[in-house]
């Protein structure tokens, strides 16, 4: 007992310094990440070197997260809209549930489903890739030639990033619309023209654009952070580990942090 | 030139280097021994600046590279080749495109014509055949990645040759096939080399002058016959298993 009461006080004691380490940890990685960043804007420089690489990798997920990207998409606008339906069967008019599942999918669930799939898909794919090449020491090989592991590793994988996941955003947006639509239409006397009436009187240009800016930001969010964690793998297997599941929650609570800041500044809300 | 003069290097509480004081001369080729997670790789990645000591120099070529800029870093460090441990291949891609990565000059490295003959002349050097251009490194055997691993090295050839480990993992068979060619390139290229190894019977065999680094200090510097002779407790300690040794004897 005396020994568990002494382990429990050494403990309770420890909480200052667990916190003050926490602490001490977490603004270490802001500033190594800040300047992993720096290093990679530095790398654009040498377009040459990153172009070919970032079309490859941009095929590669672009085709690789299409299929998941849809039918997830295509659930969350087929549920989205039955269940407008079924909130307001009765009580206003139908043309509503247009309104409802557009503005729905196009200023939240597209670009967030996509970025919450894609930090899952390609965030861990990007961690860990990098994680194995770190503690494979091929990114010190790399260095240890004279070639910057950024411009050959970081950027291209940014860069696809950057062009595919607001692509798959839009994609996401159509079939999300297109499926709310034709589910709709099986459970509730809406008619075509009902549902176009509802999309378009609310509907916003700006909209569109909204969508597409937070999946830049979410976009830049997962493929930064993922790359920095694989780039700060320790220990072996076990650290591949650890970087692959902190680059998926790190990215995955930054995409809703993101989205909660980006709603407040460009919609003005 | 190598000299390190009070490395010292930390990493959390563990002090790994603690004031080394360190000299390679142009032409030789020296061999760092010492006990497994001692150190050795962690000195000789200060020479190449992939690591920063906390204090003291590091000085290459009259150049201290904890305080060179990036472009001037990497201008040096294309001077020098870095033979990984376990080869540190790039696994997405072919030997042959292993081994261009090491072609330093830019020129040179986009000349299609000049790669595909520095690969294959490489690959001999490293007694490989040519046919290992096409291959990629997970169908290579450990001896093999390690000798690519070195014909990419040699491809921008380099100055200075630094080997962590080369003969890790190895059966003595190929490890012997290892420090030969360590030796064949000392004296083919003319390249000064660093050995980091605890293999005390390769040591012996290839290095002009050994170092001993424990408890994060060079203990004894000097050449194999000093070492033989040496009286020093940690000397005598750490090559005393393969004195008794009869292959070393031999």
């Amino acid at each position: 007992m005396v020994g568990e009461d002494k382990a429990m006080a050494s403990r309770t004691l420890d909480i200052p310094t667990v916190i003050g380490n926490r602490v001490l940890d977490g603004a270490s990685h802001v500033g190594r990440l800040a300047y992993f960043t720096l290093d990679m804007i530095r790398g654009l420089a040498e377009v040459r070197i990153w172009w070919p690489r970032a079309l490859t990798e941009a095929w590669n997920i672009g085709v690789g997260s299409l299929f998941i990207v849809l039918l997830i998409s295509s659930f969350a606008g087929a549920v989205t809209a039955l269940q407008t339906g079924y909130q307001f069967t009765g009580n206003i008019p139908y043309y509503v549930v247009g309104t409802l599942v557009v503005s729905s999918i196009v200023l939240e669930l597209g670009p967030v489903l996509t970025a919450l799939i894609l930090a899952g898909r390609i965030g861990a794919r990007y961690a860990a890739e990098l994680g194995t090449m770190r503690v494979t020491e091929q990114i010190d090989a790399l260095e240890s030639l004279g070639r910057s592991p950024s411009s050959h590793l970081v950027v291209p994988r940014v860069v696809a990033g950057l062009i595919m996941i607001p692509t798959l955003t839009i994609l996401a947006n159509v079939t999300g619309i297109l499926a709310g639509w034709w589910s709709v239409k099986l459970v509730l006397p809406v008619t075509n023209a009902d549902f176009t009436y509802g999309a378009q009187s609310y509907w916003r240009p700006w909209d569109a654009w909204y969508s597409v800016i937070k999946s830049f930001f979410f976009a830049g969010s997962i493929t930064i952070i993922s790359c920095y964690m694989g780039f700060s793998t320790q220990q072996g297997a076990e650290g591949v580990g650890k970087s692959t599941t902190g680059a998926v929650v790190s990215s995955s609570v930054l995409i809703l942090l993101l989205d909660t800041i980006l709603t407040r500044i460009l919609l003005n809300q | 030139m190598i000299e390190l003069r009070g490395v010292k290097k930390r990493f959390g509480s563990q002090v790994v280097l603690d004031g080394v004081d360190f000299d390679v001369k142009e032409g030789e080729t020296v061999a760092l021994m010492g006990p497994s997670g001692c150190g050795k790789s962690v000195l000789l990645k200060h020479i190449i600046g992939l690591i920063k000591p906390d204090a003291g120099t590091v000085v290459v070529d009259e150049k201290e590279v904890a305080h060179l800029k990036r472009k001037e870093l990497a201008e040096l460090r294309s001077h020098i080749g870095y033979v990984f441990q376990n080869g540190a291949l790039f696994d997405s891609m072919d030997v042959k495109e292993n081994i261009r990565l090491g072609i330093t000059d830019e020129d040179k490295y986009k000349d299609a014509e000049y790669v595909e003959g520095r690969v294959l002349q490489c690959l001999g050097l490293v007694n490989l055949q040519p046919e290992v251009a096409l291959k990629y490194p997970a169908e290579l055997s450990g001896g093999m990645r390690k000798r690519v691993g070195i014909a990419r090295a040699i491809a921008g050839d380099p100055k200075y040759l630094l080997y962590d480990e080369p003969t890790s993992g190895l059966d003595p068979v190929n490890a012997d096939i290892i420090d030969e060619l360590v030796q064949r390139l000392a004296r083919e290229l003319h390249v000064t080399g660093v050995m980091v190894t605890h293999d005390v019977r390769g040591a012996f065999r290839v290095a002009d002058r050994l170092a001993l680094l424990t408890g994060g200090k060079i203990v004894m510097q000097g050449t194999p016959k000093e070492f033989h002779a040496s009286q020093h407790p940690k000397v005598k300690e750490f090559l005393e298993r393969d004195f008794d040794n009869p292959s070393f004897a031999a």
